[in-house]
Formats: structure tokens, C-alpha cells, sequence
């Protein structure tokens, strides 16, 4: 058996027992371990969505979750990082990334989860194009800057609020 | 020499083509070959302030310079999650 990556993007459905069981449990040092999943939602800007299709720079995604997991360490040492995006076409309901952090605290476990699906949207080279009833259209959200101090700090802002 | 071109989501719907392979000449940066798609294509004048740009698939800015064989990527604003 393979086992689970931490960070990977691709194809495959999601699931967060996997990423749980990979994170581990810190040979019992471990008080929290928090899980995120985004799903597709049937509704955006007033708009019946139907499906939506995710596209992925894959090598440079891979390194902006690699980025995204050294700030954490940075910012909350001991914090450990799962992170899986999938790509291709999602239905509705369907999971588009799963998060999985693992911590001594809950605390920590909780502001470094929300910490990371922060900046996957600031920085990672994802796109997603919206089919709803009557079209489609690119979703276009930040301008992707790993170096942007700003956008970093308002992502640790939201995530410890 | 030659560089490769990586496009996505939008940009690459307005090029046709998620690969392209451009001419470059010594010194030329990432924005001069921006420049060349953006003469080529002229819808893309529209995300001159909104794209980013990665060679070989790391970050980068646009007044860096490109060797032989490099890939560079423009990103238009980012969706995932």
C-alpha cells in the first residue's frame, strides 16, 4: 500500500480519513487534530451553479503548498500540515480541498487549518471556471503574491480572530 | 533561443493554446516575452496589472531574465480552494 502524500493535487476524490491517519498522532503528543473541507456549492453571486472545473499549474501548486506549510511551521512550530486539492470537474457537493492539521493545542490546530485555506486561495496557481444555468465563467480572485506582506498578515488575521 | 509559455484558465482561452514556444533573445526578461504575447494577442492587455509569473514553476518577477529552455508560466488572479 502507497502511502498517503501530506501535500499532493490531482485528480482524485478526496476524502479526510486518509489525510488523518498520514498526519498521524505524534506518538501521543497530539491534543487536536482539525479538518476543513471545501465543497462545490449549487450557488455563487446569485447564480445556479451546476458544476464547476478546477485546473491546476501542478509543479508550482505542489510548491505553494510546500510555502504554505513552512509558514506555518514559522508561525506555529509543532503544527503539522495535510493538504489535498483535487482538480477536473467537481459536482455539486463534491470536496475541491481537504486540510487536515494536527497540534498539542486546539488553538493552534484551528488557526493554522483556517491559515492554510487562506493563502491556498492567495497563492496557489488553482483556477476554477463556474458552469451555471445559462453559462460559464472563470473565477478570478487574488492576484497570487507569496511575497505580498500584506496579504500574508491578513491571512493570520482572520485565521486567529 | 527558446522559451516555453504555460497559460491558464482564462489566458489560455484567449491564446487557444496552453503551450507556446517563443523566440528570445540574450537579455530578454519574462515581461518581454509578455510583451510579444500581448503585441500577438491583444486581449490580454486586459491583465497586465492582475497576472502573475513563475520560470520553471517557481514565483517569479517580471523583469527577471530567461535562459535557454526556461518555462515561464502567467498565472491570471488565482481561484482555488
Amino acid at each position: 500500500m502507497v502511502a498517503t502524500p501530506l501535500l499532493t493535487i490531482g485528480p482524485a476524490a478526496l476524502a479526510i480519513e486518509p489525510l488523518v491517519a498520514a498526519i498521524g498522532g505524534n506518538a501521543g503528543a497530539d491534543g487536536a487534530v482539525v479538518t476543513f473541507l471545501g465543497l462545490v456549492r449549487n450557488h455563487n453571486l446569485g447564480r445556479a451553479v451546476t458544476y464547476l472545473e478546477y485546473e491546476g499549474y501542478e509543479p508550482m501548486a505542489l510548491r505553494a503548498f510546500e510555502r504554505i506549510d513552512a509558514e506555518i511551521a514559522a508561525r506555529w512550530p509543532g503544527v503539522r500540515l495535510a493538504l489535498h486539492h483535487r482538480i477536473g470537474r467537481l459536482e455539486i457537493g463534491e470536496a475541491s480541498v481537504a486540510i487536515v492539521t494536527a497540534s498539542a493545542h486546539r488553538a493552534d490546530a484551528f488557526a493554522a487549518c483556517r491559515y492554510a485555506i487562506e493563502r491556498v486561495k492567495h497563492i496557489a496557481p488553482i483556477w476554477k471556471r463556474e458552469f451555471f444555468e445559462g453559462g460559464d465563467v472563470w473565477i478570478e480572485g487574488a492576484t497570487a503574491d507569496p511575497d505580498d506582506a500584506r496579504a500574508r498578515a491578513e491571512a493570520e488575521r482572520v485565521a486567529c480572530a | 533561443m527558446r522559451v516555453t509559455v504555460r497559460l491558464f484558465a482564462r489566458l489560455r482561452d484567449i491564446t487557444g493554446a496552453p503551450e507556446l514556444v517563443k523566440e528570445a533573445a540574450p537579455g530578454d526578461t519574462i515581461g518581454s516575452i509578455w510583451r510579444q504575447l500581448v503585441t500577438q494577442y491583444p486581449e490580454l492587455a486586459g491583465y497586465e496589472r492582475s497576472i502573475s509569473s513563475a520560470v520553471n514553476a517557481d514565483y517569479a518577477r517580471m523583469d527577471q531574465q530567461l535562459r535557454d529552455g526556461d518555462e515561464v508560466a502567467f498565472l491570471p488572479p488565482v481561484s482555488g480552494g
